[in-house]
């Protein structure tokens, strides 16, 4: 972090009340990464296995899986495709969020490693293009520590905590990327292609694999646009291609 | 777990490199391809409703399974706090208690 920060890598300034939302989400997180370095050191992994995967990988979901599918003797070539197909949707997120890593190459380069759901989310859930880079990287940042610390410690204390679900940590995933995105969901049509693509992903999440059903959800996308006015009535949408600014 | 060190190694790597080729794909193009607000507006729909789905399953289901009533019980009661704007700590606290309380008292 020093070294970054004497290279003039600046994180903007970040208003109070976002900071402590942020705080919040990385200490939900770092109870999720205690729970994962646990888990997989129950499944008989060494150490440097989850400790790696999460510097690495850094995608909770796909991590998961891939411990699951090769700590029960699954192929590894398998477990890496769906480890894969469930990070797929990180493509569009870059799309759609790419503008808030800023610009010059350390930024784009350090900054595409640290897009995961919630700081997506986090960048989705502001308009003005600072707050929304401050977000970004505050969120991105915080995680990214947060994260590899609880791993380690989840596999070095091992079973203590394998159970998160007492706490009721698994329902705080899901509550705070809604919480992120209700502004967003205010707007009808947005709102609408939302709930049939979440239909339609549980109705394919019985059959097929973990990743399809999320990005199968995108069917909706149609009925999410047809509401966009041809100027952004600013749903979430306030910054158009932003890459101009030398932040 | 019956797989060897170098297999490992290298199932991690590729998975690794596999998933920051999925990240910089998108955040590259996003730079280099000047879009259009209308696609910029699409783009930032597709990751709503893909947020939203994630949101759905990861609330519903464990696998291919029902996850239960005490976590979406959770979510619910976090996302309604969360739609009458409480803080997000509110919402964060909301949905863990509940799903916990509810765990304690013997529903799954």
């Amino acid at each position: 972090m020093r070294s970054i920060r004497r290279t003039g890598f600046r994180v903007p300034p970040l208003p109070r009340g976002l900071a402590r939302d942020i705080g919040l989400v990385c200490l939900a997180d770092t109870l999720v990464g205690l729970s994962f370095g646990a888990i997989a050191t129950a499944a008989g992994f060494p150490i440097w296995v989850p400790a790696l995967m999460s510097v690495v990988v850094f995608a909770g979901a796909s991590q998961f899986l891939f411990i699951a599918i090769v700590g029960s003797g699954g192929n590894p070539i398998a477990a890496v495709a769906a480890g894969l197909l469930v990070n797929a949707r990180h493509l569009p997120f870059g799309l759609a969020v790419g503008d808030a890593l800023g610009t010059g190459r350390l930024r784009r380069t350090v900054g595409s490693h640290l897009l995961i759901d919630e700081s997506a989310a986090f960048a989705l859930s502001q308009q003005d293009p600072r707050r929304r880079s401050a977000a970004f990287w505050a969120c991105g940042i915080g995680l990214f520590c947060c994260w590899n610390a609880g791993v380690v410690v989840g596999a070095l204390i091992g079973s203590v905590v394998t159970d998160t679900g007492a706490l009721g940590m698994d329902a705080a995933f899901p509550a705070v990327l809604l919480a992120l995105l209700a502004p967003a969901l205010r707007d009808r049509w947005t709102g609408i292609g939302a709930v049939v693509g979440a239909v339609v992903a549980l109705g394919f999440a019985v059959i097929l694999p973990a990743g399809l059903p999320v990005l199968l959800a995108l069917l909706s996308l149609p009925l999410a646009l047809r509401g966009a006015a041809p100027s952004g009535r600013g749903t979430t949408t306030a910054t158009p291609t932003g890459n101009r600014r030398p932040v | 777990m019956t797989i060897g060190t170098t297999s490992l190694i290298v199932a991690i790597v590729v998975l690794a490199t596999g998933t920051y080729g999925l990240r910089v794909a998108g955040t590259t193009l996003q730079s280099r391809l000047t879009l259009s607000a209308r696609t910029q507006r699409a783009m930032t729909a597709a990751s709503v409703i893909m947020l939203v789905a994630l949101i759905a399953t990861a609330s519903l289901l464990d696998g291919h399974a029902f996850a239960g009533w005490a976590r979406p019980a959770g979510v619910a009661v976090g996302g309604l706090l969360a739609w009458r704007r409480a803080p997000l700590v509110a919402v964060v606290l909301a949905a863990a208690g509940v799903t916990a309380g509810l765990r304690l008292f013997g529903v799954r």
